[in-house]
């Protein structure tokens, strides 16, 4: 008896270890949140980001520069032609030759085809139409495309992700990948996966952006945080999507 | 703008006890920050949560700076009657918004 039991006892663990090593080892920085946060981001009443998502669709319908259109005129209902968009940029768009990621995106279609003015970085308007947009893609695996014009500023990305920098000489690596799941202080280091974009971050008490994130990793590292039109945030981004490949979309997401 | 989400049931049994939550976006300006140019940024707060389940008071609250940003707040009543809870966020600057949200009670 004994015997058949320590039998299925060694199957058991043959399956699970089995199946352990079948398993993606990255995940989203979701599962590195304690139970109360991941609540809170599930519930759609609880996750504040819904309270931006909440101001982003009037904007979607609102008319606006000289040539008086809204995004849902050439748009149309975001729910159907949006789904997917936020889980493939950055991107280099038709007729463009520098990749931009979704909130260039946004501002080249104001620019070029409504003919207003760009919205100002991290402005309320601008993540309030990205969450809008972001929301779309909820549950779309992470599908950067194969653009070969892309793969120079992914390996330029790669090499910024692995370059030591600051103050502390540190580089993305070496918290991302040589220590993520380890304590970093209180805090869970998590492994550096984009997939609730644009945040709503607790120690931020709003929303903000992929690159405000990038920032301020930057200013842990004290290293000089690059202005927000620097296109070095475009190539890491792009090394960071094409990292995270396939993986769930969360946004808009709720982060310590 | 305001901008309120309210999660209440939208039916309950008599004597049930219902969970209502309510989140606001609101900056909750402390008053003691100081800004780019060195002042100190004005206090910017709501002062006030009420809740009221057909024109009785079910929950009051009073919010203080030390209350983050985009306050979340949730309770508990009795079901009681069919009717309208109300909900009103008083504060600095005139803040003043209200949302009504109807429940059916069986």
């Amino acid at each position: 008896m004994t015997a058949l039991r320590f039998l299925f006892g060694l199957a058991a663990v043959f399956v699970a270890s089995f199946a352990l090593a079948q398993t993606d080892p990255r995940h989203s920085g979701y599962h590195d949140m304690g139970a109360a946060l991941q609540k809170m981001q599930d519930d759609d009443t609880a996750n504040p980001a819904m309270l931006f998502v909440q101001q982003g669709e009037p904007l979607w319908r609102q008319k606006a520069g000289t040539a008086n259109k809204s995004c849902a005129d050439c748009h149309h209902e975001a729910a159907a032609t949006m789904k997917g968009v936020a889980a493939r940029y950055p991107a280099i768009p038709k007729g463009a030759d520098q990749p931009v990621d979704l909130e260039g995106r946004i501002n080249l279609c104001r620019t070029e085809n409504q003919q207003a003015p760009a919205l100002a970085a991290e402005s309320p308007e601008l993540l309030a139409l990205t969450a809008y947009v972001a929301l779309q893609s909820r549950g779309q695996p992470i599908s950067p495309p194969d653009d070969q014009r892309l793969t120079s500023f992914r390996e330029r990305g790669a090499a910024l992700y692995r370059t030591r920098a600051g103050q502390l000489n540190l580089a993305c690596s070496n918290c991302h990948d040589d220590n993520a799941g380890k304590k970093l202080g209180g805090a869970t280091i998590p492994q550096g996966h984009p997939t609730g974009y644009p945040i709503y971050r607790l120690e931020w008490q709003t929303l903000g952006s992929l690159k405000r994130r990038l920032r301020n990793c930057l200013v842990g590292m004290r290293t000089e945080a690059w202005d927000f039109t620097d296109p070095q945030y475009i190539a890491l981004e792009l090394y960071l999507m094409q990292r995270a490949r396939g993986l769930a979309l969360d946004a808009p997401a709720v982060r310590p | 703008m305001a901008n309120v989400l309210v999660n209440a049931p939208k039916t309950a049994r008599k004597g049930d006890v219902v969970e209502i939550k309510a989140l606001i976006l609101h900056p909750m300006e402390t008053g003691y920050r100081a800004g780019t140019n060195g002042r100190l940024i004005p206090r910017n707060i709501i002062e006030r949560f009420s809740a009221t389940w057909n024109g009785v008071e079910i929950f009051r609250m009073d919010f203080s700076p030390a209350i983050a940003a985009n306050p979340y707040v949730a309770f508990t009543a009795v079901a009681t009657e069919t009717g309208t809870i109300a909900f009103r966020w008083t504060g600095d600057e005139n803040f003043a918004v209200e949302h009504q949200v109807p429940i059916q009670v069986t």
